[in-house]
C-alpha cells in the first residue's frame, strides 16, 4: 500500500469510528437510558396509560435501533465514496 | 372439517413448500453449501436472518413471559433486538469483507493460531448445541399440541424435514426455506394480534392499540391492566424494578450475546457486498421488529383478557363459576397447560397472587384458600386465536408458524455446527489437502451427524432445557463477541491475549452459571440457591455474560500489551478488513 492510501484508509477508519461512537451513544440512551436507568425521571411524561420510559422499553428502543442502523449504513456508504474505498 | 384436519392441512402444506425448496435449491459446491454462493439479496437475507434468529422461544413463549412479568421483562425486547445495532456497526461488514466461511475462520486467521481457532470452535459448538436442544424440544411440543402425535414422533418428524433441506441444500437450501418460514410465522403471529387489538381498543395495529383506550371501560388499556392486576394482589404491570443494575447487565448480556451468536453472524456472509451486510442488518431488524413490536401488545392484551375471562364482573366481584368457563379453557385444560384446583370448594375459579402477604387479609375476607388457576406462559400465544373467537384456520396457521419458528432456527444452528466441524476442524486443522468434492461430502456428513446429535438430545433432554438459553447467550457474549470485536478494532491484540481472554470469559461465565443452576446443569448440585438475595452484587446468572465479556476484554489487552505485537501481515489483514474496497465473493482457502 502506498503512503497516501494508508493515510486515506486511516482517515476513513477514524471517521467510521467517530460515527460508530455517536451511534452507540444514541443506542445506549434509548435503551439503557430512557428504557431502564432514566425511567424514574421520565415518569412525569404520560404515554397511553403509562409513562415514556415504559414506551421506550417496549417499543421506542426497537424503533430507534432500526433508525440507527439505517442511518449508519447510509452515512457510511457516503463516506465510502468520499474516501474512494467503496467496492 | 375438524380442527385436527385443518392443522394437518396447514402444517402439511408448509412441509411440501419446504421440501419443494429443498429440491430446487440443492448446493453444488462448498461455497453454496457454506454461504449460499454469496449472492443473496440483502432484503432476502434480512428475512432469512429474522427467521434464523426468531426461535420457538420468541414465537411461543416470549409474549407469555412478558404478560406475566410486565415491565421488568422488557429486557428480552431490548436485549434481543439491540444486538443487531452492534452486529451492523462492529462485526458483520468487516467479517463479510474478510470473506471466509465460518466464525472460527476469522479468529484462527486474525490471531494466527490453531489454538485460537480450536477455542473458537469449542465455544461455537457449546453455544450452538445448547441452543439447538431448545429448538428440537420446541418443535416436539408444537407437533404434539396441534397434530396429536407423541412428543418423540414430533421430534423425529422435525429432524426428517430439516434433514431434507439442510443436508442437500446447505446454506442455500436453508436460506430460501427460512424466507418461506418467516412469511408463515409472521402471518400466523400477526392475524390473531390484529383481531384482539381491534376488539379491545378499536385500533387494528397492536403496537398502537396497546397504548390506546380500552373500549369497554373508556380508560387507557395499560391503566386498566395495572388496576385489575393490583386488585388481585399482583404487582402493577408497568411498575418499575428495584434492581436496575441487574436489568442493565441482563439486557447488555442479551445484546452482546445476540451479536456473538455464530449462526446469526454467518448469515451475513451470504450477501454480495460489504455495504449489503450493513443494509441487511437493518432489514433483519425490521423483520424481527414486526414480531417484537407486536409481542408486548399481545402480552398486555392477553393478560387483560385472562383477568376479564375469570372475573367477568371485575376483580372485586365474584369470579366465574368453573362450569361456566369458556371453551378455550376447556380445550387447553386437556393439555395440562391450564390447571384448576378448587381449593375452597366453592365451584368458582379464584386467580390471584397468593404469595403476596399484604394481600392475604383481603383473600381471607373473600373466603379464598389459595390461587386455583395455573396458566402456562405458552398459552398466551397458543390460545390467542380461540380467546379472540377466530376461525379454525387461524389455529392451523399458529400450528404451522410455531413449527416454522423452531425449524428455521434449528437449521441455522445445525449449519453453524457442521461448517465448524467440516471446514475448521477437518479441512483446516486435520487435513488441509482435502479436495473440494471430499470437503462437500464431509460437510454433508457433519450436517447429518449434527442432526442425529440434536435429535438424540431432543429425545433425551438433559434436564436443564430451561437454563440452556442463559448459557448460550452468556457464552456468546463472554467468549466470541469480544474476540471478534478486538480482532477488528485493535491491531495490538495478539494470539496469546485473544486465547487467554476467550478462556477467561468462557470459564468465568460458565462457573457463575453453574454456581446457581447446578454444576454442568446437574440438578441439585448448585452451590448457592438461585434467588436474588444470593446473587453476588445482585447480578443474576443470566446477566453475568456482560461481566464475562468485560473480563475477556481486560485480560486480552493486559496479556497482549505485555507480550509481542502481532506480525506485520496480521496488522495489514486488520487494515484490509476495515475498508470495503477489494472485497471479493466469499472464498475458500
Amino acid at each position: 500500500m502506498a503512503d497516501n492510501d494508508k493515510e486515506n484508509a486511516a482517515a476513513y477508519w477514524k471517521a467510521n469510528v467517530r460515527l460508530i461512537t455517536w451511534s452507540l451513544v444514541v443506542w445506549a440512551l434509548v435503551s439503557y437510558g430512557f428504557g431502564i436507568l432514566l425511567r424514574p425521571m421520565l415518569s412525569g411524561i404520560p404515554v397511553g396509560g403509562t409513562d415514556l420510559g415504559f414506551w421506550f422499553a417496549q417499543q421506542g428502543s426497537i424503533i430507534m435501533f432500526i433508525a440507527i442502523i439505517f442511518h449508519y449504513a447510509w452515512r457510511l456508504n457516503k463516506l465510502d465514496k468520499e474516501f474512494g474505498v467503496e467496492e | 372439517m375438524s380442527q385436527y384436519w385443518i392443522n394437518m392441512l396447514f402444517v402439511g402444506a408448509s412441509f411440501l413448500l419446504y421440501i419443494g425448496i429443498a429440491i430446487w435449491a440443492r448446493a453444488g459446491s462448498t461455497k453454496e453449501f457454506y454461504v449460499a454462493g454469496g449472492g443473496v439479496h440483502p432484503v432476502t437475507n434480512g428475512m432469512a436472518t429474522a427467521a434464523d434468529w426468531m426461535s420457538a422461544a420468541s414465537f411461543i413463549s416470549m409474549a407469555g413471559i412478558i404478560a406475566s412479568g410486565g415491565y421488568g421483562t422488557s429486557v428480552y425486547l431490548m436485549g434481543w433486538t439491540g444486538g443487531y445495532v452492534l452486529l451492523a456497526m462492529l462485526l458483520a461488514p468487516y467479517l463479510r469483507k474478510f470473506g471466509k466461511f465460518t466464525v472460527p475462520d476469522f479468529i484462527g486467521d486474525r490471531f494466527y493460531s490453531r489454538g485460537a481457532r480450536l477455542v473458537a470452535v469449542i465455544c461455537l459448538i457449546l453455544i450452538s448445541v445448547t441452543y439447538v436442544i431448545g429448538q428440537m424440544s420446541g418443535a416436539g411440543v408444537a407437533f404434539s399440541r396441534f397434530l396429536e402425535v407423541s412428543n418423540d414422533t414430533g421430534i423425529w418428524l422435525a429432524a426428517a424435514i430439516v434433514f431434507a433441506y439442510a443436508v442437500f441444500g446447505g446454506m442455500k437450501g436453508i436460506t430460501y426455506t427460512q424466507v418461506a418460514q418467516y412469511v408463515v410465522l409472521i402471518i400466523a403471529y400477526t392475524i390473531p394480534a390484529v383481531f384482539i387489538a381491534f376488539q379491545l381498543t378499536g385500533n387494528p395495529i397492536p403496537m398502537f392499540g396497546m397504548f390506546g383506550t380500552d373500549l369497554q371501560s373508556g380508560v387507557p388499556l395499560l391503566d386498566r391492566l395495572d388496576t385489575v392486576v393490583q386488585d388481585l394482589g399482583f404487582a402493577a404491570y408497568t411498575a418499575d424494578v428495584d434492581n436496575k443494575l441487574n436489568m442493565f447487565l441482563f439486557t447488555l448480556s442479551l445484546m452482546i450475546g445476540t451479536a456473538g451468536l455464530p449462526h446469526v453472524i454467518i448469515r451475513f456472509f451470504t450477501v454480495p457486498k460489504v455495504a449489503d451486510a450493513r443494509w441487511s442488518a437493518g432489514w433483519t431488524l425490521i423483520f424481527i421488529a414486526m414480531l417484537y413490536l407486536t409481542a408486548p401488545a399481545v402480552a398486555s392484551m392477553a393478560r387483560l383478557n385472562l383477568v376479564d375471562t375469570i372475573y367477568p364482573e371485575g376483580p372485586t366481584a365474584a369470579p366465574i363459576e368453573y362450569d361456566a368457563r369458556p371453551g378455550w379453557v376447556r380445550t387447553w385444560e386437556q393439555t395440562g397447560l391450564i390447571k384448576f384446583e378448587d381449593k375452597n370448594h366453592d365451584g368458582r375459579i379464584q386467580m390471584y397472587n397468593d404469595a403476596n402477604a399484604a394481600f392475604t387479609p383481603t383473600a381471607q375476607e373473600r373466603g379464598w384458600m389459595g390461587n386455583e388457576l395455573t396458566v402456562n406462559n405458552d398459552i398466551i400465544v397458543l390460545a390467542n386465536p380461540e380467546i379472540a373467537n377466530l376461525p379454525g384456520w387461524v389455529i392451523g396457521l399458529i400450528a404451522a408458524g410455531a413449527i416454522a419458528a423452531a425449524l428455521s432456527t434449528a437449521a441455522g444452528l445445525l449449519l453453524a455446527i457442521s461448517s465448524a466441524v467440516s471446514h475448521d476442524l477437518i479441512k483446516t486443522i486435520i487435513n488441509p489437502n482435502i479436495s473440494e468434492k471430499n470437503e462437500m461430502l464431509t460437510a454433508r456428513l457433519s450436517m447429518t451427524g449434527a442432526i442425529i446429535l440434536a435429535t438424540w438430545l431432543g429425545l433425551n433432554p438433559p434436564g436443564f432445557a430451561a437454563q440452556v438459553v442463559a448459557l448460550a447467550f452468556g457464552l456468546a457474549a463472554s467468549s466470541l463477541f469480544p474476540a471478534l470485536m478486538m480482532g477488528i478494532f485493535s491491531k495490538r491484540v495478539n494470539s496469546k491475549g485473544a486465547i487467554a481472554g476467550m478462556l477467561v470469559g468462557l470459564i468465568s461465565t460458565s462457573v457463575y452459571i453453574f454456581l446457581y443452576l447446578g454444576w454442568f446443569f446437574i440438578p441439585g448440585t448448585n452451590t448457592f440457591a438461585n434467588v436474588p438475595g444470593e446473587w453476588m452484587f445482585g447480578i443474576s446468572p443470566q446477566g453475568f455474560g456482560a461481566i464475562g465479556a468485560i473480563l475477556n476484554f481486560g485480560v486480552a489487552y493486559a496479556v497482549s500489551l505485555s507480550t509481542e505485537a502481532p506480525p506485520k501481515e496480521i496488522q495489514e489483514l486488520v487494515e484490509s478488513v476495515r475498508t470495503p474496497k477489494g472485497a471479493g465473493v466469499a472464498i475458500a482457502h
